[in-house]
């Protein structure tokens, strides 16, 4: 028998494959395919103090091997999740994660606040890195300065772990994760979305009612996987890896370079069963090549 | 249990209804699940590397003696040209059952189905699944010309059916909307559904709307997941931009901001 648990920071995961922020919903979604208990957790969808509308369709533009979108934090606020949601999922058998998102600091700090309080949710993955948004989102999280501000005074108000979630569009992806390292973050996530675009020439116009959007899928693995290994060897509180992951050999190459957890995103428009798939993989690949956990893969590279 | 599936499904017919559209027929070797009119299945399209995302499709007939679920596929870009290249004997991946369906028809309505280029399908098995008398269900199909009309006789038992075209070779020239069965009165009808193009749908409305008759219309808006995640495919309602894949595709009129 292997044992596929890892660990991020003091919170335990069943097995390393979790589901990245904006693609799963609130795991009901996905509980229409299979048990919620099957995956190690749900990085839940990015969640705001009030209800967000987010922008206007068209929000979706298919790209070669991956997508761009634009949805902009479609979501019903806290108070919705804690009233609505929350009783429906609490007893999922698997780590619960808000994606905490706000355009202001004073917003991250009362949303966070609310999330404190909900018992099964061990955890909040501090959104800094969302490019959609016109305000706040992104616009912490491409500087020193403004990705220590909020983590600082997020860590302030939070108890439990805190995890950041890095944007890749910036010149240093470390330096960023060394920032919010030196201010008490537990744990870093990256990456989210690179933000791109997409024409269509016919018509002469954006595809995406916003202009620009942020690019995921297959896509972005190459540069994903190298940033999480830079970011790994650059600080020393554990990596959550994200971007692109397919198959179970995609989220292995993410846990050699240094992740201790991987989301699966995009992937599972493409099928919603490969998380699935993933788990079942990486259990096969420990037992070939004799391993008896899954924390052993955390940062073997062999260079 | 789960409620929706991925499986990969075995094509047993696809074969040309005219230039643009195909009927293509997949088996299951599991039981289906009950499938609606207005609900439909989401096809990955193989050998395409730079076709990443699944291709939803509405559903047309559904055997569950066979486990058989039909499409008509219309050309409309590269992912339904590709899909429809494919053989007989070959798999397909599809993620099933996606939305929701119509509300349907009690016994003392009189129903007006109304379909446009690949909207047929929808309002065909609507049309069949009504259990009303034939009298009481009309169906107004749409297109360009005769050739681009899809040979629906076999549906004479389940309804009248009527005929526009824009050159005037199948049935009444002009659009739907122009009708004689759309002009006349829609009074006579106590529902209307309307499924194809963004602007016959909108026109369709407009008159529904004005006449103060019940109607309800599918989206087609374009999507990535097509199971509520992704909230890329949504529609500006009085409750919300919601999700055309799960909250639709069908809609009634009078909750869309048109």
């Amino acid at each position: 028998m292997v044992d596929l648990k890892v660990k991020l920071h003091d919170i335990e995961f069943k097995n390393p494959v979790t589901l990245a922020s904006g693609t799963c919903g609130f795991a009901r979604e996905t509980a229409e395919f299979f048990e919620p208990g099957l995956l190690g957790g749900y990085f839940l969808k990015g969640t705001t103090l009030k209800n967000r509308d987010g922008n206007n369709y068209p929000r979706m533009a298919e790209t070669p091997s991956g997508m761009l979108n634009a949805v902009g934090l479609q979501n019903k606020g806290i108070d919705y999740f804690i009233e609505n949601i929350y009783p429906e999922i609490v007893n999922y058998d698997t780590q619960l994660i808000i994606n905490v998102n706000g355009s202001t600091v004073e917003d991250y700090i009362a949303l966070t606040e609310k999330v404190n309080e909900l018992d099964k949710i061990n955890a909040i993955e501090l959104n800094i890195s969302c490019p959609n948004v016109k305000e706040g989102g992104m616009a912490f999280g491409v500087s020193c300065p403004g990705a220590e501000m909020v983590t600082r005074e997020v860590r302030k108000v939070y108890d439990k772990t805190l995890i950041v979630k890095l944007s890749p569009n910036v010149t240093d992806i470390s330096e960023i994760a060394r920032a919010v390292e030196g201010q008490g973050a537990d744990a870093v996530s990256l990456v989210n979305t690179f933000l791109g675009m997409a024409i269509d020439a016919e018509k002469r116009e954006p595809l995406l009612s916003t202009i620009t959007g942020g690019l995921s899928g297959p896509a972005i693995k190459p540069i994903a996987l190298r940033m999480v290994w830079q970011v790994a060897n650059a600080v020393k509180i554990p990596v959550v890896g994200i971007g692109g992951i397919m198959t179970a050999s995609d989220a292995i190459e993410f846990m050699l370079a240094g992740a201790s957890v991987v989301q699966v995103g995009t992937a599972i428009f493409k099928d919603p069963m490969i998380p699935v798939k993933i788990v079942e993989g990486i259990e096969d690949y420990l037992k070939r090549h004799n391993m008896q956990s899954a924390s052993e893969l955390i940062g073997a590279l062999q260079v | 249990m789960p409620k929706k599936f991925v499986k990969e499904f075995t094509v047993i017919e696809n074969s040309a209804l005219n230039a643009t559209n195909f009927l293509i027929k997949v088996q299951s070797d599991t039981e289906l699940p009950e499938i609606k009119p207005g609900q439909f299945v989401n096809i990955e399209i193989k050998e395409a590397e730079e076709i990443f995302l699944r291709r939803p499709f509405s559903v047309f007939e559904v055997d569950y003696e066979k486990n058989v679920i039909s499409m008509i596929v219309k050309i409309l870009g590269r992912g339904s040209r590709k899909l429809t290249e494919i053989k007989a004997g070959s798999k397909l991946s599809m993620v099933y059952p996606l939305g929701k369906t119509f509300t349907y028809p009690s016994a003392d309505d009189k129903i007006l189905l109304i379909g446009g280029g690949s909207g047929v399908a929808p309002m065909l098995f609507l049309a069949k699944e009504s259990g009303l008398p034939v009298e009481n269900v009309d169906i107004l199909l749409g297109a360009r010309s005769k050739e681009d009309h899809i040979n629906v006789d076999s549906y004479k038992q389940y309804a009248n059916l009527h005929y526009a075209s824009e050159d005037g070779s199948l049935g009444e020239k002009g659009f739907v909307t122009q009708h004689s069965v759309f002009t006349n009165n829609l009074n006579i009808y106590t529902k209307i559904y309307a499924c194809g193009p963004d602007g016959m749908m909108r026109a369709i409305a407009k008159e529904a709307k004005a006449a103060d008759v019940f109607c309800e219309v599918s989206l087609e808006n374009l999507m990535a997941c097509g199971f509520g995640v992704c909230l890329c495919c949504i529609e500006p309602t009085t409750k919300g931009n919601l999700c055309v894949c799960t909250e639709g595709p069908v809609f009634n009129i009078n909750d869309l901001k048109w």
